[in-house]
């Protein structure tokens, strides 16, 4: 094996994958954040169909989201494959008492949040992404572009007036924020990025942006259900 | 006081299974090994096969007890090794739940009994240094700077016991490791030996089919000498820099 497959194989090694993985997902968040937003402006989606069309033909950012595919893949492959090494670690005989302090209840279920995101992104992919990609959905004219645009805000739109689907959306964001609670201090622990100095202020901006970014997602469908 | 205990029976006749002692007569200034040799005694006068589990110093130092006391590694005192936890933090009638610590990499010996040879293994890999013998020298002749000794001195408060192991979900052993690596990489004498060391001690770790550390911190929760995380997280930043910035060869 070479010295790099020796790495990445290593218990530190596996670490470091979910870690980097994990964190380039939390920046891709951000973007997908500040383009859901413009959901939230009163233009018929307007400015939501622009900036579909741009992250969709925009060269860099294409590249970009190719890496992000591979990337979620890596990190719920890896994830699933450290959660089976981990279990076979511990043994077959359970505790028959068992112990686990209130912060460490994240922590310990991260496999579980995973999963349940994963099951929403394959949803979510299917619904949104894919007829995207497919360009089944119908032209509309934009004001940025002088040539018509996939109108993506038709079914986002559609979706969200089903309050079955809004419930199951603000449910599956707890569960991202319960996930990056522990995902975001952890990603940097595993670099090796613990020092008394600025530990304190990772832990609160993870604490602000687990909060923030799923609460931000979630708000647009509440919204868009309860404006009709 | 009169207490229950249930008790993890594994070897002989047992099977792997829990066995309960009731009523068992127990005085509040009695340890809790105490409490088991006394619980012992009542055994073998009723020619019963005693229950084995393990302790040396009874001074809180050593790191042989061990022991999951109602679901918790060295019971539910914090920064407390089993042997100095005392019966009066008990109440008349309790039960109290004593299993062995749980890993596939202690397997279990005979009741309360895991073989930690595991550590040892990882000690063997990288834990020590490499000095010329002779004269020992003068003690001052290394400078050291007093915050420097003190964190090195807090991971080498580290006796090794496994309760990290056995209160990590993912039976993971990287607290006891980073503790060893951080202790020698932070004094001058081990700062020498540093990135092989820990690329030798982390290749020993995996090889012993310890789970990989995420950050639960339950190590840290249960640990009698209270380790510090940190040190996992110093014992990453030395593996990283060992592999992407040493020519030392990997484990």
């Amino acid at each position: 094996m070479s010295w790099f497959s020796k790495f990445l194989s290593s218990s530190i090694g596996q670490k470091v994958i979910m870690s980097l993985t994990g964190i380039f997902l939390m920046l891709f968040l951000i973007v997908h954040l500040l383009g859901n937003l413009q959901l939230l402006k009163d233009d018929g989606g307007e400015a939501f169909n622009t900036y579909a069309f741009f992250m969709t033909h925009n060269p860099l950012i294409k590249t970009i989201s190719y890496s992000l595919y591979a990337f979620i893949l890596w990190h719920a492959i890896q994830g699933i494959r450290l959660w089976q090494a981990n279990k076979a670690a511990r043994g077959n005989v359970r505790y028959a008492v068992a112990h686990t302090r209130p912060n460490e209840r994240n922590a310990r279920n991260m496999a579980w949040f995973g999963i349940i995101i994963f099951i929403f992104l394959i949803l979510h992919l299917w619904q949104f992404w894919l007829q995207m990609k497919m360009g089944v959905l119908p032209p509309v004219e934009v004001e940025a572009y002088d040539h018509p645009v996939q109108n993506l805000y038709l079914p986002v739109a559609a979706a969200f007036q089903n309050l079955g689907y809004v419930i199951f959306y603000v449910v599956c964001m707890v569960v991202v924020g319960l996930h990056l609670w522990h995902g975001f201090w952890s990603s940097f622990q595993t670099l090796g990025i613990n020092h008394p100095r600025y530990t304190p202020l990772i832990k609160g901006i993870g604490v602000v942006y687990a909060v923030a970014v799923p609460l931000g997602f979630a708000i647009i469908p509440v919204w868009m259900y309860l404006m009709g | 006081m009169k207490l229950n205990l249930k008790i993890w029976r594994q070897g002989g006749k047992y099977k792997g299974e829990f066995v309960t002692y009731p009523n068992l007569d127990v005085n509040p200034d009695m340890s809790f090994l105490e409490m088991l040799d006394v619980l012992n005694e009542q055994l073998v006068s009723q020619r019963e096969e005693p229950v084995a589990f393990e302790h040396d110093c009874r001074e809180g130092i050593c790191g042989t007890c061990s022991l999951v006391i109602d679901g918790q590694a060295h019971g539910p005192m914090k920064g407390t090794t089993t042997c100095q936890v005392h019966m009066r933090h008990y109440h008349e009638g309790e039960t109290i739940v004593i299993e062995p610590f749980r890993a596939q990499s202690f397997p279990v010996i005979k009741d309360l009994v895991v073989d930690r040879s595991a550590f040892d293994r990882i000690i063997q890999s990288g834990g020590y240094v490499s000095v010329n013998t002779g004269q020992a020298q003068d003690a001052n002749s290394i400078p050291i700077e007093k915050e420097q000794a003190s964190k090195s001195f807090d991971a080498a408060a580290c006796i090794g016991c496994g309760a990290c192991v056995a209160a990590c979900p993912n039976s993971s052993a990287m607290l006891f490791t980073s503790a060893k690596v951080s202790h020698l990489a932070l004094l001058p004498q081990g700062h020498v030996e540093r990135q092989k060391r820990v690329l030798a001690m982390v290749a020993q770790m995996d090889k012993e089919g310890f789970g990989k550390c995420s950050n639960v911190t339950a190590c840290e929760a249960e640990c009698p000498k209270e380790i510090s995380v940190e040190n996992i997280a110093r014992m990453n930043r030395e593996y990283l820099g060992a592999v992407f910035v040493s020519d030392k060869k990997m484990g």
